[in-house]
């Protein structure tokens, strides 16, 4: 049973490593402000869930998984609250999407 | 494993700072800036599990809730700044 709990706690660090390396790569490469924030969105999220999750499991029950989950709860409510500011005050700005339709408005678009 | 762990956290960093410093227009650099703070908060928990000692995750947990109103903050100082009155007389 120790041996699963240690193995299932590596899995969660290594694959919550592989997420936020890909949604650091999404940061970068996705063409759009609006985009980016999908790949931030991956890094709150699943990135900092599993990696929290991994530690949770080598803590065990004790006040360290609370905390842990106390941060990991905060993560929760607050990133979408600042993704959703960020993306109000860059639409009032005047940055528009980068869309696909034909005669859309395109004042100053963020395409690298 | 903690060791990869903050390797990997490390090496993310190293790449959203590379938008924060080539982003076209403000809001790039706000939203890079707000995905380092929260890989610092993951890179300081996995470093107290790393070097055995518990007390790190008051740190994170604060440095999460401070983040988070720094990057309300700055919005807010784009959005309106266009209404200042720095320039009259």
């Amino acid at each position: 049973m120790e041996m699963l709990y240690q193995f299932l706690s590596w899995m969660f660090l290594g694959v919550g490593s592989t997420f936020i390396i890909i949604g650091a790569i999404g940061i970068i490469r996705l063409p759009d402000v609006f985009c980016r924030m999908h790949g931030a969105g991956i890094i709150d999220t699943l990135g900092a869930g599993l990696i929290l999750g991994g530690l949770m499991i080598q803590a065990g029950f004790t006040l360290i998984t609370i905390k842990l989950g106390f941060i990991y709860i905060f993560l929760l409510f607050t990133s979408p609250a600042a993704t959703h500011a960020l993306a109000q005050a860059t639409m009032l700005a005047g940055v528009r999407p980068l869309t696909n339709i034909k005669n859309h408005e395109k004042s100053t678009s963020s395409k690298t | 494993m903690f060791a990869a762990a903050s390797a990997a956290i490390l090496v993310t960093m190293a790449l959203v700072l590379s938008r924060a410093l080539m982003g076209p227009t403000v809001f790039d650099r706000i939203l890079a800036v707000n995905s380092f703070g929260t890989l610092s908060v993951l890179l300081i928990s996995v470093y107290g599990f790393l070097t055995d000692r518990p007390e790190f995750l008051d740190i994170a947990l604060v440095y999460a809730l401070i983040s988070f109103i720094g990057v309300i903050a700055v919005t807010k100082f784009v959005k309106f700044s266009d209404q200042s009155n720095v320039g009259d007389s």
